[in-house]
């Protein structure tokens, strides 16, 4: 390997890069833009539901009922309707997605100490909407309730029982807040970088295979390791800089700290990018154009988003779900990044995901440099 | 061009012991699958001999070049370019020929004086070997002037000269032309051919594939390939002579349609 061939390669890619702003900005700007379009929009967190309530009780325990529901910030009352016809309309028109109807005499049968019925409608057609609506009313009816009997014994002079029961008292780590966001973030960062890392490289290659430049390159002789030395190390530098840009978002916009040792997180996400890079060489070799690089880059990326554990749990999958999503590497590097990110665990936690990253990295090198031949046939 | 041919008669075509060859193949020959590109060719090129190779498209001349150049192996044969065998030092053939590809393949984001440090830093000049040569090569390519401007923005002629810079960048004793003037106009096309002239009479060989009959005829050396064969070899004249025609064009025209006459018979 003769280090002035690789510097000339080195040195005409950065010169094509600064002739070119627009790719420039674009690839500086993509990890930007994700992080933010998806950092705001894929949320898991429910909140805010709208919902109407229909009280034909019009009593101050009716009204209390329907103030504590929405005092769970959960559901926001956002309509009072007078009708069961009115609640159909805001059902259908989607205006609201859950609706409290208490009938008449529900303030009564609980000063007799009788069990009140009051209907909650949800729009079932978001399982996730549905789920938080009405886990939010049961555990409000059922507060309301023990309330309700004890007021009732203590008003009949009996103390109530202090005796046996459960004490459950929860307590999340690592994100005590159950914030979607804080889960998000490092899934991003591995997501954008990826992203971001094979398709640069894969174009770098192919442009040159479409302009008809490669052919110059083979006569002459720039020996294939030269090649991709000199062309992948632009790279890397690129992907470095969308790295800092990522973590720089992910912690001082968004507010999600690295718990753990960034050098680690820095180390990993470079053993991370030599899967990528390498990928879009492989990518390079298979595809003619600058289109196909693309679509085969796009290929890779819907299976990484949905199977990695991105966004979906992986525990969820079937089993052969899960056995696909293990050959991502993307998996593996969410992982290390959640750990290292919001765990804050060092690299002895981390062997099990870095092995397999190291394995991936190393496997797609060789193949895309067997493939890489220097002969054109 | 309208003007007087240059048949280089002085070049002897026969075997010779005393004669230098640049370029010697024996039965070379390449199949992709069941398809027979080069089938079985033999011939030898003098050194300092503008040599073109005529055929029409699909005929098996760029299989026969990339073959010479180290880029594809051979099915069946050999030879040897610059001494050197075709099938075991490639890589020392790809350091001592310039190759300017049908397909004009420059950066074109890159400025004259770019991509002529690219290539010399390629084929190992150092800082300024490069800069001395760049010197040499823009006078003697006719490229002065426009050293600064990118490659993208120029006229064909100028594209091809700074191409042939680029390939002349290292002084290769072999030069590999495919097709160099497709697409240029007349005035450029002289000037090119112009400078090729000069080029051989430094000694330099060089090999041209062409469709321009006119150029044919100012070459040494042709070979008109058809079908994967050598149809014909030796000096234009020769091979008017033999053919018992006027012009190149008019062999090479009966060439061809004695060709799909045959194909239509071995149906």
């Amino acid at each position: 390997m003769r280090g002035i061939r690789m510097l000339a390669i080195i040195r005409k890619e950065f010169i094509q890069i600064r002739r070119d702003p627009p790719s420039l900005v674009i690839s500086l700007a993509m990890p930007v833009i994700m992080l933010l379009l998806f950092g705001y929009a894929v949320t898991t967190d429910v909140n805010h539901i709208p919902m109407a309530v229909l009280d034909q009780d019009h009593s101050q325990q009716s009204e209390m009922l329907a103030e504590n529901l929405a005092g769970t910030g959960y559901l926001d009352l956002v309509y009072r309707v007078q009708s069961t016809h009115e609640i159909r309309a805001l059902l259908d028109g989607g205006q609201v997605r859950a609706a409290l109807i208490i009938p008449p005499g529900y303030a009564r049968r609980l000063h007799r100490g009788e069990t009140a019925s009051v209907q909650f409608l949800v729009d079932g057609s978001d399982p996730l909407f549905a789920r938080t609506a009405i886990s939010t009313a049961e555990m409000v009816a059922r507060v309301k309730s023990q309330q309700l009997s004890l007021e009732a014994m203590t008003a009949q002079g009996q103390t109530p029982p202090a005796g046996p029961g459960i004490d459950l008292r929860t307590r999340a780590w690592y994100n005590p807040g159950l914030e979607s966001l804080k889960f998000n973030i490092p899934g991003l960062i591995g997501l954008v970088m990826q992203n971001v890392t094979i398709m640069l490289t894969a174009f770098a290659l192919v442009r040159e295979r479409e302009r008809g430049t490669l052919e110059q390159l083979m006569v002459t002789p720039v020996r294939g390791a030269e090649l991709m030395t000199g062309k992948l190390i632009p790279y890397i530098l690129i992907s470095f800089v969308d790295v800092a840009l990522a973590l720089g978002i992910g912690t001082l916009w968004f507010k999600v700290p690295v718990a753990g040792s960034v050098p680690l997180l820095l180390g990993l996400t470079l053993l991370f990018l030599v899967f990528a890079l390498g990928l879009g060489m492989f990518f390079s070799t298979i595809a003619r154009t600058q289109l196909q690089a693309m679509q085969m880059t796009m290929l890779f990326i819907l299976p990484s988003v949905l199977l990695s554990g991105f966004v979906f749990p992986r525990a969820s999958m079937p089993l052969p779900i899960q056995y696909l999503g293990d050959m991502i590497p993307l998996t593996y590097f969410l992982e290390i990044l959640r750990g290292i990110m919001l765990k804050g665990v060092g690299i002895n936690y981390l062997w099990g995901d870095v092995w397999p990253l190291a394995g991936f990295g190393a496997g797609i090198i060789a193949l895309a440099a067997w493939r890489f031949k220097k002969r054109v046939e | 061009m309208p003007e007087p041919v240059n048949p280089g008669d002085h070049i002897a075509t026969a075997p010779d012991t005393e004669t230098v060859y640049t370029i010697a193949v024996h039965n070379l020959a390449k199949n992709f699958g069941s398809l027979q590109a080069v089938r079985g060719i033999s011939f030898q090129v003098p050194a300092g001999s503008i040599f073109g190779l005529l055929g029409p498209n699909g005929s098996g001349k760029s299989t026969t070049i990339r073959m010479l150049c180290g880029l594809m192996r051979p099915s069946a044969g050999g030879g040897q370019v610059l001494g050197l065998d075709i099938l075991t030092r490639a890589e020392e053939i790809k350091n001592n020929i310039g190759y300017m590809s049908q397909k004009f393949s420059l950066y074109e984001d890159l400025t004259i004086a770019e991509n002529l440090h690219f290539f010399g830093n390629i084929y190992g000049l150092t800082g300024h070997q490069v800069t001395a040569r760049c010197a040499e090569l823009y006078t003697r390519m006719k490229i002065t002037g426009r050293e600064n401007q990118l490659v993208g923005t120029l006229s064909g002629g100028w594209k091809q000269r700074t191409a042939l810079a680029c390939a002349f960048i290292h002084q290769p004793r072999l030069l590999v032309l495919d097709e160099p003037t497709a697409g240029v106009d007349p005035v450029s096309r002289r000037l090119f051919w112009e400078l090729l002239d000069g080029l051989a009479a430094d000694g330099i060989t060089i090999l041209v594939t062409t469709h321009y009959m006119d150029e044919a005829e100012r070459c040494h050396l042709v070979a008109l390939m058809e079908d994967g064969n050598l149809h014909a070899f030796g000096t234009p004249r020769q091979l008017m002579a033999e053919a018992g025609m006027d012009s190149l064009e008019d062999v090479f025209i009966d060439m061809a349609t004695g060709g799909d006459v045959y194909r239509q018979e071995s149906r």
